[in-house]
């Protein structure tokens, strides 16, 4: 039996006429929106009432965080490529981009973890003071994305190579458009109002 | 209402009583008695009876619409004036400090309540303070502010008979100011969660006539005689 | 590969003639049974926190007894006791009964699908939230026991084992309180996208049930609500295990920022559970009134309006925490606001039971109960709203009374409201009636007993959190020690009144009488299923006409008119 016949005749109903994956996974981007929103609501109140905060966040490394954003804005244009693909129905294609996508994930990890040991080498730890507190909560939990991300981008990679479930393409490229976004607001909040 | 069995024992506790009588006899004098009223009566007035049916009330005309709307306009009406009389007091309380006579710290902690007197001199922060644990020594009429802070944790200091209330929070000094108007003796509260000792911080506010309360000081004083 | 069905049901039928009982029933993603799941584990919790309640009332009305079931009631033991029956109450009882729980069986059944859109998603939306009730039950046997300050865990008490004395319970429990966050976001996720898209068809937005729209609604509520909490769970998390300092004032953070990111959910989460009882209360009246939901639009639009303010009101919990005096004004006057829409909708239920022809059968009293005593939670809370008032009235019983009369005919009565009701099509039975009828004023009557009287120990002076008056020489006047007791032999007599249900459940269970497919003759679709309804529903989705409320329309034959009836 196929996964796509043990499905509920309920799962490809469309009384939206948005089709119920890519409805779903625009709720669950409402949420998380808000989740990093008040995280980031409330540094940017700290931010606002401490001036001691703009004083740590100069030994943020800006250019390791620039290289990170190029890195995460290139794997967001594969994703789309990937979805490109997977809209003409070519599974395989799509699967290359995604690849190239966890790749660009993977390195953004790596590039993190050098910086978080240096950092952490020179005394800023998480529990410095606050500001590196909201930096390395606000950072994790992004970086937690990012792992979860391409986690479930290899699963989706997998089926699309076989042709199986094209329209999750989409779907988790839209996600990583969302883990990508995240960061162009951490970006300058950390790295570069100093 | 509330001074059947609190008494009223500063300056604003009358007007806090005032806001709460106004609002008991608008929501639940008139509102609650109304309504439930009205429910109460339709309950019995439309049990299933033989033979007749049920109407078809589509609550979209607005002939019926306006049995929703009018009271719904009147909650309106009443809510403005409920506000504007609770902002009053609120502002009396909380924002509005009129000149005051006397400064007094107040220090909560896990789990005591500790005080600071102004002493002889009238003035906080002079050799002539007093320090007291658990109990406040205040001259009836005497108009004090309060600098409130805590060592520890949220604790939050309350004076049932003042109306008064008020959060101590670390690493703050909270200010506010009180009036008592009548002697006696009365409870203090510490009224926000604050360990496993929460209920074991109550104090006593003694509200002393002015002999009585020169008399305290002299005998209280640090670098005097006594205690 | 496209495979062909005869119908669904048959389809689904044949699958599960091959399915264990481990697959049927432990890892179901059958909407149905994931529903049972998410109920008898709310019920399960809801005696553990009514067994909590019990505790401490006896030990606050008898200071000092050996109460039966616990022995005695240490000053610890005390704050872990109302800081977990209160959460207990509200993240696993309230919200998985009525949230997860209806919503799981009704969402399909009433906008005529088969299941859930992701019934796998589903599945782990349960397992998720049944590992949290495992870690919040570890809470209370790691070194120190269970998180004890209080449901609110307001920094820096929370923040700091030396404070609080239980740093490892206080970290599980904001763990379990994450899980059950994520499960809850996951639940909603599926039941905002079934209801938006697995509609059958001729179900247009106005012809949705009210309890779906209140469900669906509910769940965006919690959605938009929930995520600056996480991220406040979290930095408590780093504050307590990882030295942080995002609320230690000593070292340059704030406590009072726990309390806005906790309230801004706390506040509209009230509505959120609300809501689903609030929609149970409406399928009831209309079914035992025979009359057509008054203003239904107006119903949809005040329901859609409170949700919106609920985010504009969050700081009436903080009036005196702190905060510029000033912010009170502002939050002062939008809680006033929200009773408006909440008042409108009042005021339509109420509306409804004009020109009726009433049936007082056990939901019905139930639901009637639910306006009565909400009505009574409502009109408090503006005592508490005016900040004025709130001065005095803030931490004292009087304020927990009005939440009692809140959520107490949300969770308690809203449920059973709900089970009465829907307990043919769920169990295939019917409920005997005279029991219902006895569980109904036995609990009824004891309730108010317990709540009014704690409304005047509030107005006398009585604060919150207190496990002996005796240290207060004014709050120990026979007077008030009597209102104590008095409401805590009420509640003793509303617990065991509880027992009547257990009772009648079982045996209905399992020597009721069989139930028809629409006992009580109502119009929406999960009526016209089998009692209870097989996987899949329906041998045939079916095809919507009408609105769900078209009772007693003149010139027809039967006073109702179910929704999928061609004519």
């Amino acid at each position: 039996m196929s996964a796509a016949a043990s499905r509920p005749i309920a799962t490809g109903r469309s009384a939206t006429g948005m089709p119920t994956g890519r409805l779903a996974v625009w709720w669950v981007i409402a949420s998380e929106i808000v989740i990093f929103g008040g995280l980031l609501g409330s540094y940017v109140m700290h931010r606002l009432a401490h001036d001691a905060f703009a004083q740590q966040a100069a030994h943020t490394n800006t250019w390791i965080g620039a290289f990170n954003t190029f890195v995460l804005l290139t794997s967001s244009l594969s994703a789309v490529l990937a979805h490109k693909a997977a809209e003409e129905g070519n599974g395989t294609k799509a699967a290359r981009f995604l690849y190239y996508t966890m790749a660009g994930g993977v390195v953004f990890i790596v590039v993190k973890a050098f910086e978080w040991t240096s950092e952490i080498q020179h005394g800023f730890t998480i529990s410095s003071n606050t500001f590196w507190s909201f930096y390395y909560t606000a950072a994790g939990i992004h970086a937690g994305h990012v792992i979860a991300g391409v986690v479930i981008m290899g699963i989706v990679a997998q089926a699309a190579r076989k042709n199986l479930e094209l329209q999750r393409v989409e779907l988790i490229g839209l996600y990583w458009h969302f883990v990508d976004i995240v960061w162009i607001f951490l970006f300058p909040l950390l790295y570069i109002a100093k | 209402m509330i001074e059947r069995w609190v008494p009223a024992i500063s300056s604003y506790a009358a007007d806090i009583d005032f806001i709460f009588d106004l609002i008991f006899w608008i929501v639940i004098a008139f509102w609650f008695l109304l309504v439930e009223g009205v429910f109460l009566w339709l309950i019995l007035r439309f049990k299933k009876r033989a033979g007749v049916p049920a109407q078809y009330i589509t609550g979209e005309l607005a002939s019926e619409k306006k049995w929703i709307n009018y009271p719904h306009y009147l909650v309106l009406v009443c809510d403005v004036v409920i506000l504007a009389v609770a902002i009053r007091v609120w502002y009396e309380v909380k924002q509005d400090v009129p000149p005051t006579d006397e400064t007094v710290r107040i220090v909560g902690q896990q789990w005591a309540w500790s005080f600071v007197h102004a002493g002889a001199d009238g003035r906080l922060d002079t050799p002539d303070d007093i320090r007291t644990v658990d109990d406040l020594h205040l001259q009836v009429g005497r108009t004090y502010e309060y600098k409130l802070e805590s060592r520890d944790v949220l604790h939050s200091f309350s004076i049932p008979v003042f109306r008064l209330k008020q959060d101590a929070i670390p690493g703050r000094v909270v200010t506010g100011w009180f009036k008592p108007i009548k002697t006696g003796e009365h409870d203090i509260q510490c009224a926000e969660i604050c360990g496993f000792g929460h209920a074991l911080m109550p104090g006593r506010v003694l509200i002393e006539t002015p002999e009585e309360h020169v008399a305290w000081i002299t005998s209280h004083s640090p670098s005097g005689a006594g205690e | 590969m496209v495979v062909q069905h005869a119908s669904p049901a048959h389809e689904h039928d044949a699958q599960h003639a091959r399915q264990s009982w481990v697959r049927h029933y432990l890892l179901a993603t059958d909407h149905k049974i994931i529903c049972f799941q998410y109920m008898f584990t709310g019920m399960a919790l809801a005696v553990v926190a009514g067994f909590f309640s019990y505790v401490f009332r006896m030990q606050m009305a008898f200071p000092g007894m050996n109460v039966p079931g616990w022995g005695l009631v240490t000053p610890a033991e005390y704050n872990m006791l109302v800081t977990n029956h209160g959460a207990i109450m509200i993240f696993w009882v309230a919200m998985p009964v009525l949230i997860a729980a209806f919503g799981n069986y009704l969402i399909p059944l009433m906008i005529g699908a088969d299941d859930m859109v992701f019934p796998r998603v589903n599945r782990l939306s349960y397992q998720i939230f049944l590992l949290s009730v495992i870690i919040l039950l570890v809470s209370f046997f790691v070194d120190g026991g269970g998180s004890a300050g209080a449901w609110t865990m307001y920094p820096p008490l929370m923040a700091k084992a030396q404070y609080s004395m239980t740093g490892t319970g206080s970290s599980v429990f904001l763990v379990a309180i994450a899980l059950e966050f994520v499960a809850f976001l996951l639940g909603g996720i599926n039941f905002v996208t079934t209801a938006m898209n697995a509609r059958a068809p001729g179900m247009t937005y106005y012809d949705i049930p009210i309890v779906v729209w209140m469900i669906v609604i509910a769940s965006i509520l919690f959605m938009a609500s929930v995520g600056p909490l996480i991220a406040g769970a979290v930095m408590m998390l780093f504050d307590q295990q990882l030295g942080t300092a995002f609320f230690d004032p000593d070292r340059g953070g704030d406590p009072i920022l726990w309390q806005h990111l906790f309230w801004f959910f706390g506040h509209p989460e009230v509505y959120v559970v609300l809501l689903p009882a609030i929609g149970i209360t409406a399928e009831i009246i209309t079914v035992f009134s025979r009359k057509k939901l008054f203003a239904y639009k107006t119903v949809l639009n005040t329901a859609i309006g409170t949700g919106v303010l609920s985010f504009t009101v969050w700081a009436h919990h903080q009036f005196i925490a702190g905060i510029d005096p000033r912010m009170a004004n502002i939050f002062t006057v939008t809680t006033l606001i929200i009773s408006i829409p909440i008042a409108e909708m009042m005021f339509v239920y109420v509306a409804t039971l004009y020109g009726g022809s009433i049936t007082l059968a056990t939901p019905m009293l139930w639901a009637l109960g639910f306006i009565a005593t909400f009505l009574i939670g409502g009109v408090t809370g503006i005592f508490l709203g005016a900040s004025g008032a709130d001065i005095y009235l803030h931490d004292t019983y009087f304020v927990l009374a009005h939440f009692h009369y809140t959520f107490f005919p949300i969770a308690i009565i809203g449920t059973y409201a709900g089970l009465t009701y829907w307990f043919p099509k769920m169990f295939g039975k019917q409920m005997n009636e005279t029991l219902g009828k006895i569980h109904f004023w036995g609990t009824f009557i004891p309730f108010n007993c317990i709540f009014i009287p704690l409304f005047f120990t509030g107005m006398l002076g009585d604060h919150r959190r207190i496990f002996d008056y005796t240290y207060f020489p004014e709050l120990s006047t026979p007077m008030l020690e009597n209102l104590r007791a008095f409401a805590t032999i009420s509640l003793v007599v509303m617990l065991g009144f509880q027992l009547v249900f257990i009772y009648n459940f079982v045996t209905s269970l399992l020597w009721g009488e069989k139930a028809e497919k629409n006992p009580w003759h109502a119009n929406t679709l999960e009526w016209t299923a089998d009692s209870p309804p097989p996987h899949g529903n329906w041998a045939e989705l079916p095809t919507v006409y009408r609105g769900p409320y078209e009772y007693s329309v003149p010139d027809r034959k039967d006073d109702f008119w179910p929704q999928n009836a061609k004519s």
